[in-house]
């Protein structure tokens, strides 16, 4: 009898193998956010400022979009297909799964951070003051609240059609409240309270720490932590949604 | 026991017992209710209301997931896997090993192929194979033997009664009335009810006929 643990292991590595098997999602995964920085200096090639103060935080924006979709898509299947029935009649535990499942995606996103990060801090020059280390903490961190929203969105839908719709409906609101556009202090008040419970907004106020200070201060571990609150919270509301009993 | 599905009463009604060494027969025209009587035992349907007792214990609990082989109507696998990585990854989590399933399930030739390459009988059978993973006490079979061909649904047959014989309980349900022969008892379903409980001999004597599919037209007609 396999232990919760390896069955946690086994299931990770049954989603990392899934994915091995589909090469253009993994370039995809790993050269998009490249390119989307190379593009975005060339843009600002004559306000390296700006550069400094919209690049970082499109790294930690990049593992949510990402690991949102990789994973409502996954889940969906995992609903669809039947092998979610399958596996709860199995001794497989709904909290082992959801590990499994955070270890394959997790890992994903270290990859992916690391070679964005390195692309972006070193070729493309971005100038981060505080430890390059923790861009791509938080980098996981966003993932891990990738990985919940997606685990929610897949339990609403019933197909990939709809499950993708889900994106621009999450995702985007945050894109726009979370300071990237406008400083969010400089918001009406209902806005900057609106964007305060929203989760991307800590994401990339830890960003802009990251590129204004050097060293890992109080206020980025602060966001930190709250990026793994929310993540946490989703993945809760999520393993909710995955019971063993259907109509 | 009674199963309600949204606003239809799925099952309306079934009272019977499976033995454990036996292969009991669920048969009946898709829509009576088969599918939702393997879910309910299997502990994944809701809404069941009455009595079921699976091993002894509550449907689903622990202690019933780790002696249960269940394989669902639709192939329950992994497209984008391979036949042997979906197989390892079931053997893992349910604390088999891999064995000798994929010739017992003639899929030698195919294990290093992706599922979605397959055609539909064969996935139907890499499903099999890993419900069958770990010899589980109790195997709900939904439709194990559709679209396989003759010579490969005779070979499961004597594999499923290999099974009963070394102590396992098996439900299978399957449309094709043919396949009753095979059963040491049947259920009979239809429109969610169930209209007998009894051995294809004592079906075939109570009708007066040979022939499966008219001894089912008889008892339906009486």
């Amino acid at each position: 009898m396999g232990s919760a643990g390896s069955r946690t292991f086994a299931t990770g590595g049954r989603v990392l193998s899934q994915l091995r098997h589909d090469p253009r999602t993994i370039v995809l995964l790993l050269a998009v956010p490249c390119v989307l920085e190379t593009l975005l200096r060339l843009i600002y090639d004559r306000h390296l400022l700006a550069f400094d103060r919209a690049g970082a935080p499109l790294l930690a924006i990049f593992p949510l979009t990402t690991v949102f979709l990789v994973t409502s898509v996954a889940l969906l299947r995992e609903r669809v297909s039947g092998t979610l029935e399958r596996l709860l009649t199995t001794p497989l535990g709904r909290l082992e799964l959801l590990l499994g499942y955070a270890l394959a995606f997790g890992l994903l996103a270290v990859l992916q951070a690391l070679v964005a990060s390195a692309v972006t801090l070193g070729l493309l020059g971005l100038n981060v003051a505080g430890p390059p280390a923790m861009v791509v903490l938080l980098a996981v961190s966003v993932a891990l609240l990738g990985m919940g929203l997606g685990l929610l969105a897949s339990a609403f839908a019933r197909s990939e059609f709809q499950v993708v719709q889900f994106m621009p409906a999450i995702i985007l609101p945050q894109l726009l409240l979370c300071g990237l556009l406008v400083p969010r202090q400089l918001m009406p008040a209902g806005l900057h309270a609106l964007s305060d419970v929203l989760p991307l907004s800590y994401a990339v106020d830890g960003m802009h720490h990251l590129t204004l200070q050097s060293g890992a201060g109080g206020a980025l571990w602060g966001d930190v932590v709250i990026v793994l609150a929310f993540a946490f919270g989703a993945l809760a509301l999520g393993a909710v949604t995955l019971r063993r009993q259907t109509p | 026991m009674r199963v309600r599905r949204g606003a239809i009463e799925a099952l309306k009604g079934v009272s019977c017992e499976i033995h454990a060494g036996e292969v009991t027969g669920l048969f009946g025209p898709s829509g009576s209710g088969k599918s939702t009587l393997i879910r309910a035992i299997a502990g994944v349907q809701a809404n069941v209301a009455g009595e079921l007792s699976v091993l002894g214990r509550q449907p689903g609990s622990a202690a019933v997931r780790r002696q249960l082989g269940y394989m669902t109507q639709a192939p329950s696998v992994y497209e984008d896997l391979s036949v042997a990585e979906n197989l390892r990854y079931f053997a893992h989590i349910t604390g088999a090993d891999t064995g000798q399933m994929l010739s017992r399930t003639g899929l030698q030739d195919q294990a290093g192929q992706l599922v979605r390459d397959l055609s539909g009988g064969q996935r139907a059978r890499v499903s099999l194979a890993a419900a069958l993973l770990g010899s589980p006490g109790l195997l709900l079979l939904d439709e194990p033997t559709v679209g396989l061909d003759p010579l490969l649904r005779r070979e499961l047959w004597g594999l499923f009664r290999e099974l009963a014989s070394e102590g396992a309980a098996l439900v299978i349900s399957s449309h094709v009335l043919d396949e009753a022969r095979h059963c040491d008892r049947l259920i009979l379903l239809r429109d969610g009810r169930m209209i007998a409980a009894l051995t294809p001999e004592e079906l075939l004597e109570r009708t007066g006929t040979d022939d499966m599919d008219e001894a089912f037209v008889r008892l339906i007609e009486n």
